[in-house]
């Protein structure tokens, strides 16, 4: 008879789900109002726009390469649309060049990637400095979004309310409906399963005759583009753009990708993980802002050491399960 | 190909690059390669380059307390030239404070310039200011010759600064052991804790690294988060500033003509190059680099050599993050080191030694440094916003990385090759 065992790679997600619920029961025993739904509405409205942008980043890593582009491309992203309106566009205009743009940025950096094995770190870094120019080129100060038609209506007219003083904002909507396109796109469909079988082995996929090339570069494209979605989110967020927003955001991503339970060098975990991942980061600073005691640079040492527990975590994980298919 | 032009293959696209970029500056640039000979007392005699009425230049990255007394100690100009020089505007404010102390402690004549005369002019401020990323560098490399990658640097650095800043506050308020050495001689203790809480940063990586086997980007992930944190714990969040002239000899004095920092960088090259050429070390990294199994199996201790590089880096971070807090005499944990990492990367990169490990050169990275900060002293002579030096810096990145790609030489060889043969044909 076949005992029920627990598949190993569900064990770092559990983990992380494990992680998110105890330090949100910590902040429910700790704080009065910690548990309200206000409160855990909040997290979402704060951490939209990182989690779009860790949706792509996770896709970029399970292909084992990496994404530094982040946060510039948000920052890129949020200047021009505010710029753009600032100087009479239609917002719907600017929101989608904006949106292209991204794309299409993700796309060389997956071609200069793909075709010349460059090493992705190199060139994503060189795209974060690029496009973070760009933003400054367009505009150096912070503009503000005032009286515009588009992000009126979508302040005023898509948010859904689901009870006294409870809204589900447009931007909230809009993550979910991201991630589950995101996890289904991983999980169901043939380029998703690429993404996984490339971060396995790029070799053996290649040897397979999965399509390495077009794979890759797609991965990039939709980081791209998330990056773009995510900094039109911040953009409806702070309704305002600032070139010098979301520095070092990336390092956050990656961070919220690890805690999610996906292994770095790629082929191993979940984009579900990344919601988790993204959710830890902001309990951590709801927490530390509850508290008002703490100084916020504890933040960065927690999410620090929260990366170094999960890391050993999944090298353990990755040891037993080496073992296992030597003893097999 | 001979033996000599094998040895320096590496050098040649950036050295091009760089003579490109001085022959640019040589035309188009007013003054860029003036070098002038300073004497300390007779300062004021000599008129500064920057604050003469034809030069079209607002302001050059100087260092040299001699620009402010020429410019008629204007404050603005001060703030001008800092705000220039330092690239991050949130910078600028403590620069310019910080530099504005820098005269009259310079008249009092604190030991701050030794033999009295020294040499003064943009080149010889790319090298003041590139200082940090070539210490950097030089660490880097050793790093990513094993295989391995450090993006905590910049993380070290502000602890480095910080503890040093904050021992350095205590000793001038006296509640510290070996305050009784007097300010002129204090200075080695914030400055040695500095460099062993650095390399113990560097071990801790190394453990991570060699001692548990992780992958060495995620494994300084975890300092590179954490870091600025434990560097603001240090400081309690506060900037603080110090003003004893030992430590802020080190990246705004002068000795032997040139800037002290220059032959600090010079001092950790010899080191570096005699322990990696003259020694069997740099034969065991590059064989780690290479294949650590193989290396292991023929007797070289893998992980061991490993760590070493990991606490070299941190060394090098350390001696880095005091050049930074030397040059505008402040620790300022958020913003110190910030994206230097990434500088250090890109410097080694360019200067040829490959990302995957196996064969490195010190000089390449060293050029790679020199290249990024003449890029950047030209853009800012050139009156472009810091902000966006970053797009033209990018995109040398990306050129000189594709030129060092095998692929890209191959296809780009390819093409050239297919169309001479279709010009046979016709």
């Amino acid at each position: 008879m076949k005992k029920f065992k627990f598949p190993m790679r569900y064990v770092p997600i559990s983990a992380t789900i494990l992680v998110f619920f105890v330090v949100y029961l910590i902040g429910i025993i700790s704080f009065d109002n910690f548990g309200s739904p206000k409160v855990f509405l909040d997290l979402f409205i704060d951490n939209a726009y990182l989690g779009i942008a860790v949706i792509g980043t996770a896709l970029v890593i399970l292909t084992g390469g990496i994404d530094l582009s982040v946060g510039s491309i948000i920052a890129f992203t949020s200047i021009l649309i505010a710029k753009m309106i600032e100087s009479g566009c239609n917002a719907l205009w600017a929101i989608a060049l904006a949106l292209v743009i991204g794309i299409l940025f993700g796309m060389l950096q997956g071609w200069l990637i793909h075709c010349f094995s460059l090493p992705p770190f190199l060139v994503t870094l060189a795209g974060m400095f690029f496009i973070r120019g760009c933003g400054f080129i367009v505009s150096e100060k912070s503009i503000p979004i005032k009286n515009d038609r588009v992000f009126d209506f979508i302040q005023n007219n898509l948010t859904v309310t689901l009870g006294k003083g409870l809204h589900l904002r447009f931007i909230v909507i809009l993550y979910i409906v991201v991630l589950v396109i995101a996890i289904v796109f991983s999980q169901r469909t043939r380029a998703g399963r690429s993404i996984y079988a490339i971060g396995d082995n790029e070799l053996a996929a290649t040897l397979m005759g999965i399509p390495v090339g077009r794979t890759k570069i797609l991965t990039y494209t939709i980081a791209g583009f998330c990056s773009a979605l995510a900094g039109v989110v911040y953009a409806i967020y702070l309704k305002a753009g600032n070139p010098l927003n979301c520095v070092g955001l990336e390092m956050d991503a990656i961070a919220a990708v690890v805690i999610g339970g996906t292994l770095l060098t790629g082929g191993v975990g979940y984009v579900f993980g990344s919601l988790f991942g993204v959710l830890v980061l902001g309990l951590i600073q709801t927490l530390i802002i509850f508290d008002g005691r703490i100084n916020s640079w504890w933040t960065r040492i927690i999410v620090g050491l929260l990366v170094l527990a999960f890391i050993f975590m999944q090298n353990l994980i990755t040891k037993i399960s080496k073992s296992k298919s030597k003893s097999h | 190909m001979n033996k000599t032009s094998n040895k320096f293959r590496h050098l040649v696209w950036p050295l091009v690059s760089l003579a490109l970029l001085l022959l640019f500056n040589a035309l188009f640039t007013k003054n860029f390669f003036k070098i002038e000979i300073k004497k300390q007392d007779s300062a004021q005699a000599v008129q500064a380059l920057s604050g003469t009425a034809e030069s079209p230049r607002p302001g050059t990255s100087w260092i040299t307390p001699e620009n402010y007394e020429a410019a008629g100690d204007s404050a603005e100009a001060a703030a001008n030239a800092a705000s220039e020089n330092a690239g991050a505007a949130a910078n600028a404010a403590s620069d310019a404070a910080g530099q504005q102390q820098a005269v009259p402690e310079k008249k009092d004549g604190n030991g701050v310039s030794i033999f009295g005369y020294y040499l003064y002019g943009t080149p010889i401020d790319i090298l003041n200011q590139g200082s940090k990323v070539m210490v950097l560098a030089i660490g880097m490399t050793l790093v990513i010759a094993t295989g391995g990658i450090d993006i905590s640097v910049g993380a070290v650095m502000a602890i480095a600064g910080a503890i040093a800043a904050l021992l350095i506050s205590m000793l001038d308020a006296g509640n510290c052991p070996g305050a009784s050495m007097g300010p002129a001689f204090y200075w080695i203790i914030p400055v040695a804790a500095a460099l062993v809480l650095s390399s113990i940063a560097g071990f801790w990586n190394g453990m991570l690294v060699a001692g548990f086997g992780i992958q060495p980007m995620v494994a300084t992930l975890v300092l590179m988060v954490a870091g600025r944190g434990v560097a603001q714990l240090i400081t309690d969040g506060q900037i603080i500033t110090f003003d004893n002239p030992g430590l802020v000899f080190l990246c705004n004095g002068h000795a032997l003509f040139l800037p002290f920092s220059v032959w600090i960088v010079v001092t950790m090259y010899v080191i570096a190059g005699l322990l990696t050429r003259k020694t069997a070390f740099g034969l065991f990294i590059e064989s780690v680099g290479n294949n650590e199994r193989a290396s292991r199996y023929a007797g070289i201790e893998a992980r061991r050599i490993k760590w070493l590089t990991y606490v070299i880096c941190g060394f090098c971070a350390g001696v880095a993050g005091l050049l930074a807090a030397s040059n505008i005499k402040c620790a300022d944990s958020n913003n110190a080191g910030l994206n230097l990492e990434l500088d250090a990367i890109l410097a080694t990169v360019i200067g040829g030694t490959s990302m995957a490990g196996g064969r490195f050169f010190l000089s390449g990275s060293l050029v790679g440094a020199i290249l990024i900060q003449t890029l950047t002293t030209t853009m800012y002579m050139k009156n472009v916003s810091p902000a966006i030096v970053q797009v033209p810096k990018a995109m040398v990145v990306i050129i000189v990385c594709l030129l060092q790609s095998p692929v890209f030489r191959a296809k780009v060889l390819s093409v050239f090759a297919s169309k001479a043969a279709k010009g046979g044909v016709q």
